[in-house]
């Protein structure tokens, strides 16, 4: 286990590795200054005299990422154009809106889903199971920025349930603010899920030791719930993980729509301010958070079903 | 070899074959309602694109002040925006620009992911290594922080959202395409073509891409929904086509800044979207099941 | 002399399939007397598992009900309801299934799974658990209090199919039904588990139906067999009476095919010239007659009936009628 455990950490390490390090010459194989890219034009000639420096342009690319590589290991991304403020700060100001908002939406697409999927895996090719079959490709289809603006104008300012912008103070107001936008980006995750465990519960069901359970007398519904469903379940960990970079980029209409503050609320804005030390940090964190989330439920996912521990 | 007129006669005979296997996945989907619903969406989808010109009543980017924020009438069916052009008009548009991105975007990812697929597939390990790191670093980005990333950079417009959208969809085809080619390698029927000493091009090009391409067709069709609602989300921030240029998602953001005075140009410019994205994703699961033996036997 | 505790009669079962109907089962009968071990032999493919899921009510959906009756204890268990067979399941009749890798949950601790089958007992936990460790002990695993906390996959085989026939005869059930148990494992296991499964029988005194395509398992453990070829019942016996005095065709190859029966050093090993009937084709006459070799006119025309060959001894074959006066 905890071999399996550090190999797939290497390889997460080795996949950022990778991206960050095509993203660092994404930048400098753009045309132009890099500096005068990076900085953006608005940028004062001493700002652009002092990036030069602190990244040592004037070394051979090598070097320059290695620069680049231990400023990062110490937790430096650089600095905002206009405030001077550190970047890794204002990221991880704004990262706090975006987990919670993420979780919220795992938590009810996952919750709505399994509850779905195990019913019409218990009940297969009945009206429901159609139904839910149905449901499920309509919400997965539907793209959540499209969502977002539709529940804004329909539960927001047309029927003032909940409110249009920001994201509240105090426990219960930020529950009440993140119900739109997490509502708007779990929907295609309920199709998903329901989708996932719906077949996987299908295939534990003919599995041989659910017989064995039916042949000791057990109720069907704790067969399902318990002896079916705790396998049935192990796919959609790893696909949480998966989930956390569509939801990630899914976030980011969110933020915009509902005015929320967030990494894509941030990354936007810079992108209209041309702050670009901010764009690429945030999506550098927004990434290692991806690779992070990817790895650690596929561990969870070998912890708790110890036949896939084999794999890799 | 064999002598060119039969090779022809064969030849004649595997189009007639390919274009009645075409009409019978046709069929197949139209058996399905959903299946038929996404046939008919889709069509009526790529009716309006191919003929937008012809079907706008209005001039899609013509300013007319005079007329501006007026609700759905008889003159604007959807009413117009706030420099009075049409909304109908720059909905069809719209679905024009969609299939303008969305087209070259998913057939320039899935030929070059299989392209590359293959190679992983068939060529030496560490070449297999390496590509299948090359994939899994691209899936690492959150696509749409990804496509930020590069319009920061290189600004917006319709060419970087083609580009985003194909970059990030390469590795899907790239592992499907792999793992065909991985199974394949080692079947009969390559086995003998190797035997004979046909060159790796014969392989792979006339052996082994038709096996694979049907798979990624599938693919690509259930492809198509995410990449209209990518162009259309980037263009509703203001990253994607530039205006004037009617897309779905500028739409939206006009929409989106007049919410409390007209509604309805969120309604004329989200369920568009959503229809189309619902079109085609029906239209792909049920090619899927048409296609896919395997998952038609779980059926 | 008391009724028997199973009694099997014309039980016959069809599946509905794309090639048309599988006649799973035809026209099965049989008793299981109280305490009796019953041997049931026939190759892969002859209906041996249908009969357990018949037996247990526990059919696929596209299994169709002929006619027939089995009667446990006096009930009819066609008749019963799906909460009165569940309430029998596990408690009066438990089963032993083949492969004890795949049989047990793979994500469950077998202490949770033990105590979960004792699921009708009101007592508190803490006895079901103890009383899983002294099912664990009495099959002979070692150490039962640390290895109720492990998963099925901590386990060889061999210790799976102890711990799986530690869970059937939990409840001290009435019949035990034991489908090929040692099939998927090694020999030397084998003997192990058969000497246990006596063991415990003497013991414990259930009724046991015993399923097998291993003669010689047969041959040490049963007191009565019933042969099974296509579906059908050929022939049955006691142990002694089928295996020295076979009278059915079928029985007599399936001896001979046995290794252990082997004495001279063959070259080839002797087999069953050509495969089991397709069975969804209606079929005139014997069922075993494209296979047999001593067939003769009557066998292409009419299914044969029991006849008494022997004490206690019936076989289907129209040989032994020819022997008899009309």
């Amino acid at each position: 286990m905890i071999k399996y455990m550090i190999r797939r950490l290497a390889l997460a390490a080795l996949i950022l590795f990778v991206a960050v390090t095509a993203m660092f010459l994404m930048i400098r194989a753009v045309p132009g200054d890099p500096v005068q890219i990076m900085l953006g034009p608005r940028a004062t000639p001493e700002l652009q005299a002092s990036l030069t420096a602190a990244l040592g342009l004037d070394q051979p690319i090598w070097k320059q990422l290695v620069i680049f590589y231990s400023k990062m290991m110490q937790g430096d991304l650089g600095v905002d154009v206009f405030s001077g403020r550190s970047v890794t700060q204002i990221v991880m100001q704004q990262l706090p809106y975006t987990l919670e908002l993420i979780f919220a939406s795992i938590i009810w697409s996952a919750l709505l889903g399994v509850i779905f999927g195990a019913y019409a895996a218990a009940n297969p090719n009945t009206f429901w199971d159609r139904m839910i079959a149905f449901v499920s490709v309509s919400f997965i289809a539907a793209p959540a920025f499209v969502i977002a603006l539709l529940s804004l104008l329909v539960f927001a300012v047309q029927l003032r349930w909940f409110p249009a912008i920001g994201v509240g103070e105090g426990f219960w107001s930020r529950l009440h603010h993140v119900v739109l936008p997490a509502f708007a980006i779990g929907l295609s995750w309920v199709g998903y899920i329901a989708r996932l465990v719906r077949a996987s519960m299908l295939e534990v069901l003919g599995e041989h030791h659910i017989r064995t359970a039916r042949a000791f007398g057990l109720a069907e519904r704790r067969i399902i719930m318990v002896y079916a469903l705790r396998i049935a379940i192990l796919p959609v960990i790893t696909v949480i993980g998966v989930g956390m970079g569509f939801l990630l980029s899914a976030a980011v209409f969110a933020e915009i729509v509902f005015a929320r503050p967030g990494l894509g609320k941030l990354v936007i804005d810079s992108i209209t301010t041309r702050n670009y030390p901010v764009v690429m940090g945030a999506v550098l964190v927004s990434t290692g958070l991806f690779v992070l989330s990817t790895a650690i439920s596929d561990i969870v996912n070998a912890w708790l079903d110890p036949r896939s521990r084999q794999s890799l | 070899m064999s002598d060119p007129i039969t090779d022809k006669e064969t030849k004649v005979k595997m189009s007639d074959h390919r274009q009645s296997e075409f009409l019978k996945i046709v069929g197949g989907v139209a058996k399905n309602p959903l299946g038929l619903i996404g046939l008919i969406i889709v069509g009526v989808f790529v009716f309006c694109a191919l003929f937008a010109d012809w079907i706008v009543p209005h001039d899609p980017v013509g300013m007319n002040i005079k007329d501006r924020l007026q609700g759905p009438s008889t003159t604007y069916f959807l009413g117009t925006d706030q420099l009075g052009r049409d909304t109908f008009s720059r909905l069809i548009m719209g679905s024009q620009v969609a299939l303008k991105v969305a087209l070259p975007a998913v057939f320039g990812a899935m030929f070059i992911g299989l392209t590359l697929g293959m190679i992983a597939g068939y060529g030496p390990r560490w070449l297999d290594n390496f590509l299948s790191l090359i994939f899994d670093t691209i899936r690492s980005f959150p696509t749409v922080m990804f496509a930020l990333a590069v319009v920061a950079l290189v600004g917006p417009s319709l060419q970087t959202v083609v580009f985003v959208v194909m970059a990030t969809s390469i590795p899907i085809y790239g592992r499907v395409a792999r793992t065909q080619t991985l199974a394949l390698r080692n079947s009969e029927f390559i086995l003998a073509e190797r035997s004979m000493g046909a060159s790796l091009f014969r392989i792979l090009g006339i052996h082994m891409m038709p096996n694979i391409i049907g798979v990624l067709s599938v693919l690509a069709a259930m492809d198509i929904p995410t990449v209209i609602a990518l162009e259309a989300g980037l263009s509703f921030l203001g990253l994607g086509v530039k205006p004037p240029t009617p897309s779905w998602g500028s739409l939206l953001k006009d929409g989106y800044a007049l919410i409390r005075q007209t509604p309805w140009l969120i309604v004329a410019g989200g369920l568009p979207i959503i229809i189309a994205t619902l079109g085609f994703t029906f239209l792909g699961e049920t090619l899927r099941d048409v296609v896919d033996p395997r998952l038609r036997k779980n059926r | 002399m008391t009724a028997p505790l199973l009694q099997i009669d014309g039980v016959t079962i069809d599946y509905n399939t794309k090639k048309g109907n599988l006649r799973a089962l035809r026209d099965i009968s049989f008793d299981v007397n109280k305490g009796e071990i019953v041997g049931i032999v026939g190759e892969s493919g002859c209906g041996k598992s249908t009969l357990i899921s018949t037996i247990l009510q526990l059919l696929p959906q596209n299994a169709e009900w002929k006619k027939g009756a089995i009667n446990f204890k006096g009930k009819n268990l066609i008749a019963c309801s799906e909460k009165e067979m569940r309430d029998m399941r596990g408690k009066d009749i438990s089963v032993i299934f083949q492969d004890p890798m795949q049989s047990l949950n793979p994500v469950i601790t077998i202490g949770r799974q033990m105590v979960d089958i004792q699921h009708r007992s009101t007592s508190p936990y803490v006895e079901k658990w103890q009383k899983a460790i002294d099912m664990l002990s009495m099959v002979g695993i070692a150490d039962a209090e640390t290895r109720l906390k492990q998963h099925p996959f901590e386990f060889s085989g061999g210790m799976l199919q102890r711990i799986a026939i530690a869970m059937a005869l939990m409840s001290r059930p009435d019949l035990l039904i034991a489908d090929e148990p040692t099939t998927a494992l090694d020999a030397t296991l084998e003997v192990e588990i058969i000497k246990r499964l006596k063991d415990l029988h003497k013991e414990m005194g259930c009724s046991i139906l015993f399923i097998s395509h291993h003669l010689g398992v047969i041959a040490e453990l049963c007191q009565r067999v019933v042969v099974m070829y296509a579906g059908s019942v050929v022939e049955f016996g006691s142990v002694d009476e089928i295996f020295f005095n076979p009278k059915h065709p079928y029985t007599r190859r399936l001896i001979e095919c046995d290794p252990g029966h082997i004495k001279e050093r063959a070259k080839r090993l002797p087999t069953i010239p050509g495969e089991i009937p397709d069975l969804t084709e209606a079929l005139e006459g014997c069922i075993f007659q494209e296979r047999c070799s001593e067939i003769i006119a009557k066998c292409k025309i009419s299914t044969p009936h029991f006849v008494s060959v022997g004490q206690n001894h019936q076989a289907a074959c129209w040989l032994n009628h020819n022997q008899e006066p009309e």
